[in-house]
């Protein structure tokens, strides 16, 4: 059996080795900074059948344990080289009910491509192309989704966040029959994929009509509740609720705690990023909020928050952004791909600095950051080098704008305002890792919030095993 | 959706809404604000709940038109609606009975002071008020701050109406009596919180002012709104807007204020390319 298998490979793989990974094209780097429209254009129906084709079907697809939801990769595609795109679209949407969001922004070379055989001797198959191909294709190709049919349970749960863990716990139980309302602080819903994540790498409308899939199962969506002051944890436990579900994500930005942090021009990305995306400030004053717009601006970090901030930086106008980064190119947490967006979009890269000091002038403005050089040391527990200082290396750049993009703490408010809710010395929710039960008796949790910044696909895959064990708690009441 | 039920012209820029928020007005309590979006092009903007009657469901704020978003909000007139109302937010005031607290508020910051001074009055302290703006028309919510305060005192700038001066002289006045003063809370124009401050230290006063800075989320999410207390950063969203006023740095305060004077200006006449280096 086995030996029988292996040939099989060997011979898929020369076939599939002849067919170059299909590239999808893309807005070229001149013209794209000066929009804010989406960068790649998707594959063409030919280009995604030809891709697809690559696929070697294998009997046991290592893909598959690359992906946190476990999409049935090797089921879809095959769907995808018979042209049942819609079908292969709903193949994933058994397992992943945001495709056409993950097939964007998932970290795939870490995740599913990574570990898909094809990779080991040659590219491998493009399957987060693939998976936005066929999302896209359903949405533009068919009005309504079709709502499955369901008996309701007549129990009701209250979901707290309406980002990618909040959006998945809601649609799992819905489809179950249960009655379910997401409570959302701000005025629009979507987390991170609203707020956080421009526009030219993940369009609003895509967001919006996967919201919009979400209601159709008859989810009820309340904008505007920021809970733990609209109404507390147990205002929802002991009204109409039968459980409550925690998925605020981690939304308290960090900041460096330097002198001068306060000047005027300096942001925190969530802040830069919100009045860009949520507030749509790229298009003051047709809409009234404002953001610094052109001179120099430069941006501390190294991740993708990073990445997203000093491209949104380009396309408001700035003459020459920067990206300042501690360790070296290698240890960058930013995906391989938004890296070299970046680059192509003619902002530069300096290695092996950190910021120690802002300078502002007399009307309290921003006009230089003082940095140091450092080295790096031993591995530390992140498995990096340690960066290190080197003394007496400091040198002013001069800047008009500066973004404080190192990472986020979980915001405590709902910590605060519910008693016997247990959490780290982080302040992040702790939760058992296979339910997501909190400490408190009806009450879970998923995402960032318990994770730390994580990905889409894992506040998603916290949200799946969330939905199976609230469905299974309280069908067992 | 939030529906204005009625609206009432204060001053000549200022206006009361009473607006339809069942749930804030539930829950709010004295010393918390409410975030607005007046319409899908509109930005989100921190204005205090004034005051709020649970039965009827029904929150009210003070607005006073100082730029595009403000002016754009008391255009509209009661039977239409405002799109977002998210709240109360901030940390409610300490209430408690301290014995003498005297409440400063300068122009539009009255609106503030009053439902804590009605709070405080309520716990059974004895409350004098100190009102002031630049002139007689300016000077709002008189009566409201006569039912709860046991003295009031108006100043204007310009003598057109009480005491002519400023609110510290007021204050001065009201501190060279004999009585102890447990607190002083000072709401309006930073330059005002911060003069308020400077006489009260002399006296060693404990002082609380509320902050005004420039907000987008109100929920801790974006840092926009951080101030320098005690020589700590605080997010005013959450951890005030009240804060010891001995402690704030009034001078930062002020030109995080200013950081988009420039874009507003032009905002307003819908200038097209306006905002490079701004
Ligand atoms: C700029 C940026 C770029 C990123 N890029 C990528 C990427 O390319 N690929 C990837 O996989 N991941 C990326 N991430 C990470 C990813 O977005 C997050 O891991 C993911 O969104 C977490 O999902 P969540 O549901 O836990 O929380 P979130 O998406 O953070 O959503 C939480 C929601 O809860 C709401 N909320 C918070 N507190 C309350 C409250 N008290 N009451 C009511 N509602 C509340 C918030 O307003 C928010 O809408 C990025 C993150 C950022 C910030
Ligand atoms: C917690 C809190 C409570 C508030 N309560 C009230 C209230 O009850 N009634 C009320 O009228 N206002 C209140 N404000 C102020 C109000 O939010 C601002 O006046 C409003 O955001 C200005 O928006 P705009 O678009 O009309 O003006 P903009 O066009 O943004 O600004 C016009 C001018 O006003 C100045 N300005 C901008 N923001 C502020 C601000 N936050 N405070 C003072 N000046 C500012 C600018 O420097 C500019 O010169 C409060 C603010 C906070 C933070
Ligand atoms: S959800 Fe993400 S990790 Fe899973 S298959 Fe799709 S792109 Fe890969
Ligand atoms: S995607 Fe790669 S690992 Fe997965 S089935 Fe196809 S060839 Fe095998
Ligand atoms: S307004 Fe965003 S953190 Fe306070």
């Amino acid at each position: 059996m086995v030996r029988r298998n292996r040939k099989v490979v060997v011979k898929d793989f020369k076939v599939a080795e002849k067919i170059p990974r299909q590239k999808m094209s893309e807005q070229k780097p001149h013209e794209r900074i000066k929009n804010f429209l989406e960068v790649p254009f998707g594959y063409t129906e030919e280009q995604a059948v030809k891709e697809a084709s690559r696929c070697i079907q294998c009997k046991n697809p290592l893909c598959v344990q690359g992906c946190p939801v476990r999409v049935q990769i090797p089921e879809f595609i095959k769907l995808v080289t018979e042209r049942k795109f819609i079908e292969a679209a709903r193949k994933i949407k058994e397992t992943n009910s945001l495709p056409a969001v993950c097939g964007r922004v998932c970290p795939q070379e870490d995740q599913c491509e990574k570990v898909c055989i094809l990779g080991k001797k040659g590219d491998p198959v493009a399957i987060g192309t693939l998976e936005r191909f066929v999302a896209d294709y359903e949405r533009e190709h068919i009005e309504v989704q079709n709502v499955p049919e369901v008996k309701e349970t007549g129990k009701s749960v209250a979901v707290v966040g309406s980002g990618p863990a909040g959006l998945t716990v809601a649609g799992d139980l819905a489809k179950i029959g249960y009655n379910v309302t997401i409570f959302e602080a701000l005025h629009k819903p979507g987390g991170v994929l609203v707020y956080g994540i421009p526009e030219f790498r993940l369009p609003k409308d895509i967001v919006s009509s996967e919201i919009k899939y979400v209601e159709s199962l008859g989810v009820k969506l309340a904008t505007n509740a920021v809970i733990g002051k609209t109404d507390t944890i147990d205002d929802l436990l002991n009204g109409n609720f039968n459980a409550v579900f925690i998925g605020t994500g981690a939304g308290a930005p960090k900041f460096m705690n330097l002198p001068g942090e306060n000047c005027v021009g300096i942001y925190s990305a969530n802040e830069y990023l919100t009045r860009a995306n949520l507030m749509k400030a790229y298009k003051f004053p047709e809409y009234g909020t404002p953001i610094a717009r052109g001179g120099t601006v430069a941006v501390v970090g190294g991740g993708n928050v990073a990445m997203d901030s000093a491209r949104t930086a380009v396309r408001l106008g700035a003459d020459k952004v920067i990206i300042l980064y501690r360790r070296s190119k290698e240890e960058m947490p930013a995906r391989i791909e938004e890296i070299h967006h970046a680059e192509q979009e003619g902002i530069e890269f300096h290695f092996l600095v950190n910021p120690v000091r802002f300078i502002c002038g007399d009307s309290g403005k921003v006009k230089e950051v003082e940095c140091i050089k450092m080295k790096l040391g031993e591995l530390d527990d992140s498995g990096r080098r340690r960066p290190m200082i080197i003394e007496n290396s400091e040198f002013r750049v001069k800047i008009d704008t500066f973004i404080i993009a190192i990472g986020n703490d979980p915001n405590p408010l709902i910590q605060k305002t519910t008693p016997g809710l247990k959490v780290n010395k982080w302040g992040n929710i702790v939760t058992s890792s296979d339910t997501g039960k909190t400490s408190r008796e009806r009450v879970f949790a998923g995402g960032d919030i318990v994770t730390g910044s994580a990905t889409v696909i894992e506040a998603m895959g916290a949200g799946k095993i969330a939905a199976a064990s609230i469905h299974e708690y309280l069908s067992n009441l | 959706m939030s529906k204005i039920v009625s609206k009432k012209q204060l001053s000549e820029d200022v206006y009361r809404l009473d607006l339809e928020a069942p749930k804030i007005a539930l829950k709010r309590k004295p010393g918390q604000f409410v975030i607005l979006r007046l319409d899908e092009l509109s930005e989100r903007i921190p204005l205090t709940i004034v005051d709020s009657d649970s039965d009827k469901g029904i929150i009210t704020i003070i607005v006073q038109a100082v730029g595009e978003t403000t002016r754009k909000i008391v255009s509209k007139n009661a039977g239409e609606e405002i799109l977002d109302v998210a709240g109360p937010l901030g940390s409610p005031t300490l209430i408690e009975k301290k014995g003498i607290v005297v409440v400063v508020g300068g122009g539009v910051g009255t609106a503030v002071v009053y439902p804590v001074a009605k709070a405080f009055k309520e716990a059974g302290n004895n409350v004098i008020s100190v009102i002031g703006a630049r002139n007689k028309e300016l000077i709002i919510l008189e009566d409201e701050m006569e039912t709860i305060s046991d003295k009031v005192y108006i100043t204007t700038d310009d003598g057109s109406y009480g005491a002519k001066g400023f609110v510290t002289d007021a204050l001065k006045n009201i501190i060279a009596g004999k009585d102890t003063i447990a607190e002083v809370l000072a709401v309006g124009p930073v330059p005002m919180m911060k003069a308020v401050c400077e006489v009260t230290k002399k006296f060693n006063i404990k002082t609380m002012v509320s902050l005004n800075p420039i907000m987008v989320d109100g929920t801790g999410m974006c840092g926009a709104c951080r101030v320098t207390v005690g020589g700590k950063t605080k997010f005013t969203c959450v951890d005030g807007p009240e804060f010891d006023g001995h402690k704030v740095d009034f001078d930062e305060l002020s030109r995080r204020l200013k950081s988009y004077s420039k874009m507003e200006k032009y905002g307003e006449e819908k200038q097209e390319g306006c905002c490079k280096g701004f």
